[in-house]
């Protein structure tokens, strides 16, 4: 138990992260008042933030251990116990849950307006399994935390979604979860041979045989290949993205896809090292099929969501490169563009849906030429655009830069192949850009447009704050995740083994 | 006091029977059976800790049985209160429904204490055909004499079955020379090898099988869910399986040593129960239906716990039946609930059922999603359970061949959960609960949420009570 860090000043904080939310969720139930439930959900998520901001104040940034631990008994019989803390890689997707949940709130303000307080239920219920999955230590807790989170998700999809509401729930629900039992499997066997404990640290660095990781590492990347997805597993996507409520979307885009790359770094590289050199090529290939894949597919789009669904594909791709080529430069920069991305999407995402609230459709070609009329509107969409393709000067130039120097360190080729997903980011972008800007000479009658309010603007205010904030300075982001994530590196490649010369004779 | 629960049974029988003589007051009557039910699981309290043996050591009542009791006496106290209305069984015979019902919960009370195995089987034989004959008594509005049918397909099925267990025990007798259960099982471990002596154990199982709604003995199961009434339903698929389990487990905790050969036959209808019953119940649009074939499948998970042959094996099944019951109960609440008439209730029914009573709904969904395997839920931690102790024992193919079941199992129960929540139909009003019905529903999600997550107590006190048994 040793990689566990109390931290004494803050006992409790990261349980209190978890209950808070699931306690006012479920507070909430009891509650029949729309209006009520709205300020009660945005409070509660407000709350959940400010209590947050501890957990970086006292990071302690020269530890790779998981910080801010706790750690109780929970089922004996099968040693199962409720472990949480978090880490440099963790501890930035906790906040950026945290702080995403109240946007989250106040986007769906006026745009919910059937069974608003079950809406916020699921919303609160959802950040607590979402935190959850971050923290757990114990791998039948991320597990449960894992399923659970499906319960309001799909719910948020199926109750409050557009028209094909039904098949896009119905097909996010069953990806995920088909994806995650053979995971329940893979958890039993190494509780088993763990000699009976669920402990994830002590599941980490273990010498299980080549065989065995293989199996381990299929099982891990069905499950997160899915949930990030990557290239052959992502269409359950763009159906959840096109059909959930704007809030649904943001939660998917920037929380629920994180998951999957983060599974891969907290689970397929410290079980399965010599299994992840083994498959390392083959993942780093498919990202590259899925940064092409989504640019293209991204480019032909006429619904404005599922471009950005499909960007979000290749930004993902990006995302699985950074990680899986083994390298300072190409993890850090991957764990940064996870926030990035999360920040940039998301907010396109509302960008959207704020659009949506007042025309009713997504089609790009009925939102044409609303620049003259919604000027502020535009001004945000604008940066959060150039923000997506990695313009310089905002988050995501940092991120994918990281990433395709570290890319360029392991392989030219693969860095290559990787260029044109930049360029076709910036197309696809830029063609949204200038017809919701401009448009041509046949523009729809937008002059009844209504340009934002304060709380949309408030709502986008804090995302433009970050885009710039990890633009021109990302080296408070970077520092909170480099010890841990140079542990994992030494670790990695002290424990690849003789699978290191196998991949090197598959690869040349 | 040994004996309280069944005197208390056979008391409340007789005295529903009294009201059959005169013109019946049924209003009366329904809330004389609720109290009577509640009598019943009180004297199961009363005697909890009893233990002792009856009539020449062939009825042995112990913390094993005297929980088992406790826990068929709740069941069927909720089966009293959510079918209290008797909304499709006809008038003139709703009395010996009632009548029926306690003589038929009586059979399953005793079967958990018999050790012989004469009073097996006629514990067995008195609970089966007081259930055979619940069936056809449902109201034949429609004349489509469905509920025949399914009461002779019941009939028939059941005693095949049993014919089968008499000739198991026939084997058992000429093999060792006693009905005695405990010498019995202590002189076939002897010869495990002999086919005669896996043969006679299999034959005596399949009863269990039969009641447990197990493959290959699950064919009554979804003609006679659909075709008895919700009411008859709802006792059929919680009651009996309690007793079945808690059998199972006495006669198979008794079976040591190398016993390979029947695990490799219980693996074998696990897995079979399992596909069999989520593949049949992926194209159903009936719920009880639906639901039966999810029982089948269930029953095979259940066996996953009972194969390993290891104390927490058979714990993880007890705790995995209970929390069986108790979803299956809330289903049936709520199927209850819905129906106006009595009638079988179709998935498309449900649409909209958010609007109609906001709390069924919840109940329906938390209890399907248990049924599931979702966490938090008492479903999942059970399967979890269930696979991590089969995998212990080395079980790697039938926990995955398990493992894809949850998988395929989840479409069927989500597109209930689809219809209860996600379509707004315009049509139908709200349904008014009593109080009765709402509180007996919350009570029943909380068993689900707490033994979910905080299994810990419920496993010890599991663990303790197969652990005095064996």
């Amino acid at each position: 138990m040793d990689q566990l860090l109390i931290n004494p000043d803050y006992p409790h904080i990261l349980s209190t992260l978890i209950f808070l939310p699931l306690a006012g969720g479920l507070l909430l139930l009891f509650i029949n008042n729309e209006f009520f439930a709205r300020y009660w959900a945005l409070g509660i998520t407000a709350l959940t933030a400010i209590f947050s901001i501890p957990l970086v104040s006292a990071f302690d940034q020269t530890s790779a251990k998981f910080q801010f631990a706790e750690q109780y008994s929970w089922v004996h019989a099968l040693n199962i116990q409720y472990v949480i803390g978090v880490d440099g890689i963790s501890i930035l997707l906790v906040m950026l849950t945290t702080m995403i949940m109240p946007l989250c709130v106040l986007a769906s303000w006026s745009y919910i307006k059937t069974r608003v307080q079950a809406f916020m239920v699921c919303l609160l219920i959802m950040e607590a399994a979402m935190l959850g999955v971050f923290m757990a230590l114990d791998f039948v807790l991320f597990y449960i935390f894992w399923e659970a989170m499906l319960i309001p998700m799909y719910l948020l999809i199926g109750i409050w979604g557009g028209p094909r509401k039904i098949y896009a729930s119905i097909k996010f629900f069953l990806y995920t979860l088909a994806g995650s039992i053979m995971l329940l499997v893979a958890i039993i066997w190494l509780y088993k041979t763990n000699n009976y404990s669920f402990f994830i640290p002590d599941m980490m660095w273990q010498d299980y045989s080549l065989t065995a990781q293989t199996y381990l590492f299929l099982a891990f990347f069905l499950a997160f290949a899915i949930k990030v997805p990557m290239f052959p597993f992502h269409t359950w996507l763009p159906a959840a993205h096109v059909e959930a409520p704007t809030a649904g979307s943001v939660i998917l885009a920037s929380v629920l896809l994180k998951m999957g790359t983060y599974g891969f770094l907290r689970f397929a590289l410290p079980i399965t090292p010599e299994a992840t050199t083994l498959f390392m090529p083959y993942v780093l290939w498919l990202s590259i099929a899925g940064i092409i894949y989504g640019g293209f597919t991204a480019l032909a789009q006429q619904d404005m969501k599922k471009l950005i669904a499909y960007s979000s594909v290749g930004h993902m791709g990006f995302i699985t490169l950074g990680i899986f080529v083994m390298n300072l430069e190409g993890m850090e920069g991957a764990i940064l563009q996870m926030i990035n991305h999360g920040i940039t999407t998301g907010a396109l995402f509302l960008c959207v849906g704020m659009i949506y609230e007042r025309t009713h459709s997504r089609d790009l070609r009925s939102a044409t030429g609303i620049g003259k009329y919604m000027p502020i509107y535009v001004t945000f969409l604008t940066f959060f655009s150039l923000s997506a393709f990695g313009f310089p000067g905002t988050n995501s130039f940092v991120g994918e830069f990281m990433i395709l120097a570290g890319t360029f360190k392991y392989s030219i080729a693969l860095a290559l192949a990787a260029i044109p997903g930049a360029v076709l980011a910036a197309a696809y972008m830029l063609r949204m850009l200038q017809k919701i800007v401009w448009g041509g000479t046949d523009n729809p009658d937008q002059s009844w447009l209504k340009d934002l309010n304060l709380r949309e603007i408030i709502t986008l205010c804090p995302f433009l704050f970050f885009v710039f904030w990890i633009g021109l300075g990302p080296q408070p982001f970077v520092d909170l995740m480099h010890v841990s994530v140079a542990s994992l590196l030494d670790q990695f490649h002290a424990h690849q083994g003789q699978a290191l010369a196998a991949a090197q004779l598959i690869l040349h | 006091m040994q004996f309280l629960p069944e005197l208390t049974l056979l008391g409340a029988g007789l005295i529903i029977f009294l009201f059959s003589l005169g013109k019946t007051d049924t209003d009366k009557m329904k809330t004389v059976a609720i109290g009577l039910g509640t009598a019943i699981f009180a004297a199961t309290l009363i005697s909890f800790r009893q233990e002792g043996t009856l009539f020449f050591d062939s009825y042995k009542v112990d913390l094993y049985s005297q929980v088992f009791k406790t826990l068929i006496a709740g069941a069927m106290l909720i089966v009293l209160i959510l079918g209290r209305k008797l909304k499709d069984i006809k008038n003139a015979v709703q009395p010996e429904y009632y009548l029926f019902l306690f003589l038929s919960v009586l059979g399953l009370m005793m079967l958990v204490s018999s050790v012989e195995l004469m009073a097996i089987f006629v514990a067995m034989e008195l609970s089966s055909f007081a259930a055979y004959i619940m069936v056809p008594m449902r109201d034949d509005s429609g004349s489509s004499r469905f509920q025949m049918e399914a009461g002779i397909k019941y009939l028939l099925f059941g005693v095949t079955a049993t014919g089968f267990m008499l000739f198991g025990m026939s084997y058992m007798f000429g093999l060792t020379g006693s009905t005695q259960l405990s010498i019995v099982m202590e002189r076939l471990s002897q010869m495990y090898d002999q086919p005669a002596a896996i043969i006679a154990i299999m034959m005596v199982l399949a009863g269990f099988f039969y009641k447990l709604a197990l493959f290959p003995f699950h064919f009554w199961v979804p003609d006679v869910y659909e075709g008895a009434a919700n009411e008859t339903t709802a006792f059929i698929a919680s009651v009996p399986k309690l007793a079945a389990v808690a059998l199972l487990i006495r006669i198979v905790s008794m079976v040591n040593g190398e016993g390979q050969v029947i695990v490799n036959i219980l693996m074998v209808c696990a897995v079979l129960s399992m596909f069999y019953g989520n593949l049949s119940a992926l194209i159903q649009t009936d719920i009880k239906r639906m639901l039966g074939f999810s029982g089948i499948a269930h029953a095979g998970f259940v066996l996953l716990g009972i194969l390993t042959f290891q104390l927490s094996g058979y714990a993880n099944a007890l705790y995995y039946i209970i929390g069986y019951v108790v979803m299956t109960l809330a289903c049936f609440l709520v199927i209850c609930s819905i129906s106006s008439k009595g009638e079988n209730v179709q998935i498309n029914d449900l649409s909209g059922l958010h609007k109609r009573s906001p709390l069924l709904a919840l109940t329906l969904a938390i209890a399907l999603f248990s049924l599931a395997g979702i966490p938090p839920f008492v479903g999942f931690m059970g399967k979890f359970m269930l696979l991590a102790g089969a995998l212990k024992q080395g079980y790697l193919i039938l926990v995955i061949l398990a493992a894809i079941n949850t998988g395929i199992a989840i479409f069927y129960y989500l597109s209930v959960v689809r219809a209860t929540f996600c379509s707004d139909p315009d049509n139908n009003g709200r349904i008014s609960n009593s109080l009765l019905t709402n509180a007996t529903s919350i009570l029943l999600l909380l068993i689900i949420v707490i033994m979910g997550v905080t299994p810990q107590p419920f496993i010890n006190f599991a663990t303790s009570t197969v652990q005095l048994m064996m």
